[in-house]
């Protein structure tokens, strides 16, 4: 049941950014930013971590889920060492995805050609 | 004349608009949804299938499970980028490629190997946020503002939400 969910919540999500860039002909990068600020702003108020619950990577998985990461590690921290948790929590939870992300790609960088 | 010429003028353009706008290709719009659902959707139920493995075959729970499916996700799409067929679907999925973790590690990728050819540190090293750095930029500011007035309310208001 939890793929199904996955699957719905992660297409609706998808649809949003696709309606962001056709209706309000936002470019990719503003759509982007636009979903990411979303995210945080939704685990602000305690609404995107149920839905990670209920909807597994169809909410983890979307861009809107770093948003989300950001807010809950400068929260954690911040609840342990008090407003200075909040600058220095804030890549705890997203360590994965931008390291992840800057170490792949300098490799690819190395091993790859420009295609086209 | 001045006057003549530049309602001719005037004349000229609002034509040249209105037949700009009738052969501007009109998008879509229910196509490109369906085709994001689509695509889109099958990227997180994929993601779901590595979740679950990571639940039932290696030590991570519910909660941090998430962390090591997203830098799965990132390899496989650094290698469909390398491979030249990130790109390819990203086409015809337009939103169902760009708004899961993989689009941001497509443009990251993307743009390291396109900058190669100017060097390590000011192709590569420079130029791989290009278009990354908006999502991380306002990412961490909105986070951070939001971290912010939410620790300062709980500590007035005594940790209760």
């Amino acid at each position: 049941m939890m793929y199904v969910w996955a699957f719905i919540v992660g297409g609706l999500i998808c649809v949003i950014g696709q309606l962001l860039m056709d209706i309000v002909k936002l470019t990719p990068a503003h759509t982007m930013t636009v979903l990411v600020v979303s995210g945080a702003v939704l685990d602000g108020i305690g609404l995107y971590e149920p839905l990670v619950d209920f909807a597994g990577a169809g909410a983890s998985v979307p861009i809107t889920s770093f948003g989300n990461s950001l807010v809950h590690g400068a929260m954690a921290e911040a609840e342990q060492n008090g407003i200075i948790g909040v600058i220095t929590g804030i890549f705890e939870v997203t360590s994965a995805g931008i390291s992840a992300a800057v170490i792949f790609s300098f490799a690819a960088a190395l091993l790859f050609k420009p295609k086209g | 004349m001045l006057l003549m010429s530049d309602k001719t003028n005037y004349k000229q353009n609002q034509a040249y608009q209105t037949f700009a706008k009738q052969s501007e290709p009109s998008i879509p719009v229910l196509f490109n949804c369906i085709k994001a659902f689509l695509i889109g959707g099958l990227l997180c139920t994929f993601g779901q299938g590595i979740r679950s493995l990571f639940i039932h075959f290696f030590d991570f729970n519910e909660q941090t499970a998430s962390d090591p499916t997203i830098a799965v996700l990132i390899l496989l799409s650094v290698l469909l980028t390398g491979f030249g067929v990130y790109d390819k679907i990203a086409q015809f999925a337009g939103a169902g490629t760009a708004v899961p973790v993989t689009g941001f590690a497509n443009s990251m990728a993307s743009a390291a190997i396109e900058y190669r050819t100017e060097g390590l540190v000011l192709g590569v090293g420079s130029n791989m946020f290009k278009l990354a750095g908006s999502v991380i930029v306002f990412g961490t500011v909105a986070a951070f503002l939001i971290a912010l007035i939410k620790t300062i309310w709980m500590q007035v208001t005594g940790g209760s939400l």
